[in-house]
């Protein structure tokens, strides 16, 4: 994974609150292999009138922010499905930061997994900082080490959880540390099954059908 | 930090120690995952498996389930061969790690969220997760069920294990009695309206009180079900008789005397009398009305008996803008009586609301009467399906004029091809009424089965107490 430390780069204001995973990826997209890029499919819908053309208004679609890789919105950014494809459309776009005043937590964790840093901030400085970029196209410092957003001399702090912070500013992926602990896992497993010996599913062969 | 294994404790710590391994010293507990339900969405969590050459580590605890694509009209047409290949890959992966898959023809496929209770695969005290945010579902039985990504899907499937931090506890009290013709889905859509929807971010939620102990398990899935559209991580119910009388027999659960022993465990699992919340909200059970949505987040909702409201007199810029939005893209009119507005189709079904009771609610005030828009049924689980249509359900939706249909997520996503038409505006018993989650341009107003047949009838949001009235 993609560390993040500090990224200095264009932002993007998105003045919406509830910005859910369904509009950062359509479910229609979600056939569609990985390998293929997701940043097409970026809050498609905001971006794109049905007949594909793009939206002038839409803030991405405008050439300041076109090649943002930071988007500054307000809260609940990313509630709703789980779906991980919405992470994926952001990062193949560029994207590595949103900042907002609260995210979906499922999104949240799903952003930190892929090297995407959610950057919590106070529903007024987020609002200052989307007034900001509105009139001036400002290109914002975001640095996860001090947890400031700064920009022009102003300098706003945000929060994360410091165990996704420490991930992020590594690179690190769970999986190794995890199978580090398989001698604890497997002591738990089976401690465990004789304290809750019904965990286990009973299969019957052919399960049969319950009768309501 | 509160709920230590020595003090009181609430349901969700009792949860959380039974299934912490280890915790590291920056607060992050390695845990260990009962039940792990995989669907066709799960693809990009076994392409890693296969990037780093590993397998299925627990196919005894993992299974698998086609929903979000199937067809719902299956006999005798041909299937898109894009939605085939979701299945496809599933069926493939499933089978090649031993994992159990309730696919496409099997007579107990369903919603995931249906499916687990229904087989009994959904226990009390058990950690259930599964790629979709909804699995707060599984809470409903007193279980720690939650909702995650990709990622996490494949750190699941080669561990059995989850990294997570203790989030907080809210406690939802609900006292007091329903009025007839008011359910679960009235009472989680107050909530929303109430605390917003990310009220409960980072939140665990328990949900208590008279109303709550009075529902069935249909109603408490419901319920919990609706969490994750508040933004809780989790809810739950404690188990009761209630809970014990639905799991026996259940084909997946133990039996004979293990379930008796098993069943003793569960009762015991209670919030301690004086456990601390970090968080309470109290509704008050009599108070609530059938409530719709009227924008593009569950928590624009409000009694039917209520109108559309007006930007123009919200003080706060942003909330105002956000109205202004909402209404726009439902072609709504500030101040607007909800009972004015017409519908053009209504779908009863999706993990939320197609249980048989569910079914029933809305049969019973369809019953005898036609419906003035067309809609669909799409039952939870093929045996649901069933179990209708040997109650006549199906006959009666089928004389309304609505199209009774196989079971799968349907027109709660479209994922399948069951769509709401851009534009048009459907009564519906699912989950999301966000902007185009129906279908591109489609216009969603949530509420209950029974809320949902009131509307088919009149053909525009309509107070289902009424036709209670009409009919006593
Ligand atoms: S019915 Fe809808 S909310 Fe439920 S699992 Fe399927 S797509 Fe998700």
């Amino acid at each position: 994974m993609q560390p993040f430390q500090c990224l200095t780069a264009p932002a993007c204001p998105l003045p919406y609150a509830n910005i859910d995973t369904d509009q950062m990826i359509p479910a229609r997209f979600m056939k569609r292999s990985r390998a293929e890029g997701y940043g097409g499919y970026l809050l498609h819908d905001m971006r794109f009138s049905s007949s594909g053309r793009e939206i002038a208004d839409f803030p991405l679609n405008q050439t300041p922010y076109r090649n943002a890789q930071i988007i500054v919105a307000r809260r609940n950014f990313g509630a709703g499905s789980s779906r991980e494809a919405a992470v994926y459309a952001l990062v193949d776009y560029g994207v590595r930061c949103v900042i907002a005043p609260s995210f979906g937590d499922i999104f949240a964790s799903n952003s930190v997994n892929n090297g995407l840093l959610p950057a919590k901030v106070g529903e007024r400085d987020g609002e200052a900082l989307i007034g900001l970029l509105q009139e001036t196209h400002a290109e914002l410092t975001v640095d996860l080490e001090a947890q400031t957003i700064s920009v022009k001399g102003i300098s706003v702090p945000f929060v994360i959880d410091p165990v996704w912070r420490t991930k992020l500013l590594n690179g690190w992926d769970d999986i190794d540390i995890t199978l580090s602990q398989a001698d604890a896992i497997a002591r738990f497993r089976e401690e465990d099954s004789l304290i809750r010996p019904w965990v286990t599913p009973r299969i019957r062969d052919g399960a049969g059908q319950t009768t309501m | 930090m509160a709920g230590s294994p020595s003090g009181p404790r609430t349901l969700f710590d009792k949860l959380w120690d039974s299934h912490a391994i280890v915790t590291r010293e920056d607060g992050q507990t390695l845990l260990w995952v009962d039940r792990h339900f995989v669907h066709e969405g799960s693809f990009h969590a076994f392409n890693k498996l296969t990037e780093r050459d590993a397998r299925v580590a627990h196919p005894e605890l993992t299974f698998g389930i086609a929903d979000h694509y199937v067809p719902t009209r299956r006999s005798g047409r041909s299937i898109d061969p894009a939605i085939q290949n979701m299945i496809d890959q599933l069926a493939r992966n499933t089978l090649e790690n031993d994992v159990l898959l309730f696919g496409l023809n099997d007579p107990r496929q369903g919603i995931v969220h249906v499916v687990g209770p229904e087989q009994g695969l959904t226990l009390p005290g058990l950690l259930i997760v599964c790629g979709d945010s909804h699995t707060s579902t599984h809470g409903a039985f007193g279980a720690w069920g939650f909702g995650i990504g990709a990622s996490e899907v494949a750190h699941v499937l080669m561990t059995q294990t989850l990294w997570q931090r203790r989030p907080k506890r809210m406690r939802i009290t609900v006292d007091g009695t329903l009025a007839p013709g008011i359910g679960a889905k009235d009472i989680a859509l107050s909530i929303i309206a109430r605390i917003g929807a990310d009220g409960a971010q980072g939140h665990a939620v328990e949900y208590a009180g008279s109303a709550i102990r009075a529902l069935s398990m249909e109603g408490r899935l419901t319920l919990c079900n609706l969490s994750i559209e508040a933004g809780a991580r989790c809810g739950m119910v404690a188990p009761d008789e209630t809970t014990i009388a639905y799991l026996r027999g259940r084909p997946f659960a133990p039996a004979g005397d293990e379930f008796e022993r098993a069943a003793e465990d569960w009762l015991r699992l209670q919030s301690d009398e004086d456990a601390e919340f970090d968080r309470e909200i109290i509704l008050n059970g009599s108070e609530i009305a059938p409530v719709v949505t009227w924008g593009v987040s569950p928590e624009d909702a409000l009694p039917i008996t209520m109108a559309v409201p007006d930007p123009e007199v919200i003080s706060d810029p942003s909330k105002a803008a956000q109205i202004r939005d909402a209404l726009a893209y439902m072609d709504l009119r500030p101040g607007q009586k909800l009972t004015d507005v017409s519908i053009d189709r209504v779908f009863i079904g999706s993990c939320t609301n197609s249980r048989i009771e569910d079914l029933r609610a809305a049969a019973q005030v369809l019953f005898g009467r036609k419906a003035k828009v067309p809609g669909l049924v799409s039952p939870g689980s093929s045996l649901v399906k069933q179990q209708a249509e040997s109650e006549g359900l199906d006959r009666i939706f089928k004389e309304a004029g609505l199209e009774w249909v196989e079971s799968g997520c349907s027109m709660c996503v479209g994922m399948n091809g069951d769509i709401v038409q851009p534009g048009e505006r459907c009564a519906s018993t699912t989950n999301r009424n966000f902007k185009g989650r129906q279908g591109p341009g489609a216009r969603t107003h949530l509420m209950s089965p029974a809320m949902v047949a009131a509307a088919a009838v009149t053909g525009s949001l309509a107070d289902v107490r009424r036709l209670i009235e009409e009919r006593s």
